[in-house]
């Protein structure tokens, strides 16, 4: 089984997000980068795939010099290679072009199933495997907690609102991540070590023949104009009393009155 | 020249889901903004009956793809029927809701059209016939005003965010012909949740619990009951086992957007309220003052919540009764 995981690089979850300069990005040189939390899931799956049917675990991530640290990370946690596109003509790329150029790539890498994550909690954009799954012209199945394996199939378990279903695709296939698919493990010591050994592939957006007028901030499809911050909440009305019934009371009373939900 | 708004509604066995009247009610102002025809689709298998009551929301057109093969939602065959629905009417804007269903769609329309997404928008403004979406990034810790270059922009809103507007409109329903094409996904068994639960991303109200509950979520159910709530849960009480995955609210669960969103016994870290943030009221209980959860409350109790929660939930049934 030829298993290609996704894989982005953002910011913790726990960092300050600051506005730049120039009203329309981010600062990065202040943040703590990890790899995407919905991809580690999906490196999770491909290693667990890998143990039961034997095969190879291929990391494809886009992104600059420093995402080679989520790529070692993967490999560390049992990956076998990776293919690092980098390149500044890149950067900025939204969710269409980024597609674009991951399809390109996975033109020369075999595959039978590709695991993404369901978003990136960057830009929150639910939007690449899908799109590289369309450019690639194979079915999809997303926000996958379970899967099965078998006679040129996958067998995914999926929920949804209010229910779930079982939905089987043929492979190749790409399937994207979320919580309740399976415990990432960590990266062991001894994986750490042997992933510095293990090859990594650098390409740029020339070597997949992708037109670099294309791609890039400066031909987003979707332009951000600006980024702000939301705005402030008022300051919070803390609500006292002398019992739990007399809190409650004051408490329904408010919402009663304000808010007007009950 | 593309133009005209189309809006793909979402049904499930005959039931259209809110967030369906809440993107007809959005593409009516934006169709009115733009002087322009709004047209709603509604994919499914025996669905025509339902079709026009599109119309009250504001639709001027409803086509209903009704085939045996549109039953339960696909990725491909709903791609597919849509994709040809879109290149033959040439809309400008299209409108849906960012459901699961919905994320899972755009994606791959937006690839098959060349169309760009703003996903899971809170605004849409329209100024000077330019429409400007507002999206959160990062966790919602920004907002971003986007714009989309080229026609048709597939425009995804977070569902209970845009106000439900009644507008009767003579409407029709058209059952065009369509093409579902080649489909390479099947759906094998399909599994309701039981009871009247109230689905947590469409609930008006949600009441959530955190490790303070120390996994006993009686009290949160019972306020949860009394206020026709829906149950959510921090990621601690999910790692518990206390609740399940589908219960987890924040950066890697879902994202809620209630009127009123009630935590208790919940910190307040900030994957959390990545999933709760754009809540219009939020309530805190909680025993620590300090908790950082108040900081982005509206209304804070400091207290146990196993004394506060069934107090609430007294007073909640006393004044509905
Ligand atoms: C990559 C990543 C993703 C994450 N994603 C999510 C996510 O999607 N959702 C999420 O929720 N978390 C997420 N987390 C975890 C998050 O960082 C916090 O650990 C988690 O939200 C804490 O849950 P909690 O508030 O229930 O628990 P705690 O932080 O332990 O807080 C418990 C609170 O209960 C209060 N309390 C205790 N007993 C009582 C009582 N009897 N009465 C009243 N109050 C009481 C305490 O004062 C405390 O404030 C994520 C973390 C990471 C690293
Ligand atoms: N630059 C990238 N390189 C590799 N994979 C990516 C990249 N961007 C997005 N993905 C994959 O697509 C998923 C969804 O991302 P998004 O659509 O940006 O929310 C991620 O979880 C990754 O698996």
């Amino acid at each position: 089984m030829e298993i290609v995981v996704l894989l982005k690089q953002v910011p913790d979850t726990e960092s300050m997000i600051s506005i730049a300069d120039d009203g329309v990005s981010i600062k990065k040189e202040d943040i703590k980068w990890i790899m995407n939390p919905y991809d580690e899931l999906a490196v999770e799956e491909g290693l667990q795939i890998k143990e039961a049917q034997g095969g190879t675990v291929t990391i494809l991530s886009m992104g600059p010099q420093k995402a080679i640290e989520a790529i070692r990370t993967a490999l560390a946690m049992g990956a076998d290679k990776g293919v690092h596109i980098n390149d500044p003509a890149t950067e900025g790329s939204d969710a269409l072009a980024t597609a674009k150029i991951l399809s390109a790539a996975l033109k020369e890498i075999p595959y039978d199933l590709i695991i993404a994550g369901h978003r990136a909690v960057d830009e929150d954009n639910y939007q690449v495997a899908a799109a590289v799954a369309e450019f690639l012209g194979i079915p999809q199945v997303s926000m996958v907690v379970k899967t099965e394996l078998g006679d040129g199939k996958i067998k995914c378990h999926r929920t949804f609102e209010g229910g779930s279903v079982v939905v089987e695709a043929a492979l190749p296939a790409m399937i994207t991540t979320q919580r309740g698919l399976n415990e990432p493990r960590y990266a062991s010591l001894p994986g750490i070590m042997k992933a510095k050994k293990k090859p990594v592939d650098v390409k740029t957006a020339a070597d997949l023949d992708v037109d670099p007028a294309s791609v890039g901030t400066a031909n987003r499809k979707v332009k951000i104009k600006t980024l702000r911050f939301p705005p402030e909440r008022q300051a919070v009305q803390m609500i006292e009393g002398e019992s739990p019934a007399e809190i409650a009371a004051q408490l329904v009373k408010v919402l009663h009155e304000e808010t007007k939900i009950i | 020249m593309a133009q005209g708004v189309f809006v793909i509604t979402e049904q499930r066995d005959g039931e259209f889901r809110k967030v369906s009247f809440e993107a007809v009610s959005e593409g009516r102002r934006v169709a009115d903004g733009l002087s322009t025809d709004l047209t709603a689709a509604v994919l499914g298998s025996g669905i025509e009956g339902i079709a026009g009551e599109l119309g009250k929301y504001g639709a001027d057109k409803v086509v209903a793809a009704d085939d045996q093969s549109l039953a339960d939602y696909t990725t491909d065959a709903y791609t597919n029927v849509l994709a040809g629905l879109i290149k033959s009417l040439d809309p400008a804007v299209i409108i849906l809701g960012a459901t699961m269903q919905g994320k899972d769609l755009a994606g791959r329309l937006a690839a098959r059209l060349d169309a760009g997404v703003a996903m899971d928008c809170v605004a849409v403004k329209l100024e000077d016939g330019q429409l400007t979406y507002t999206r959160p990034m990062f966790g919602g810790k920004v907002l971003a005003d986007v714009e989309i270059e080229g026609t048709p922009q597939i425009v995804a809103i977070r569902p209970n965010v845009m106000t439900i507007t009644e507008k009767s409109k003579d409407c029709a329903t058209e059952k065009p012909a369509i093409q579902v094409g080649d489909v390479k996904t099947a759906i094998l068994e399909k599994i309701m949740d039981t009871g009247d639960k109230v689905e947590l991303t469409e609930a008006d109200i949600v009441v959530s619990g955190g490790r303070g509950t120390g996994g006993d979520f009686a009290a949160v159910e019972e306020l949860a009951a009394a206020l026709g709530a829906a149950v959510g849960a921090s990621r601690s009480a999910v790692d518990e086992g206390w609740r399940p995955h589908s219960d987890q609210v924040g950066q890697t669960g879902k994202v809620v957007s209630p009127t009123m969103y009630v935590a208790c016994g919940i910190s307040g870290a900030i994957q959390h309220l990545a999933g709760m943030s754009t809540s219009k009221y939020i309530v805190a209980i909680n025993k620590d003052p300090e908790a950082p959860i108040f900081s982005k409350a509206d209304f804070g109790i400091v207290g146990d919540l196993f004394d506060m929660v069934p107090a609430i939930a007294e007073e909640i049934k006393k004044i509905k009764a």
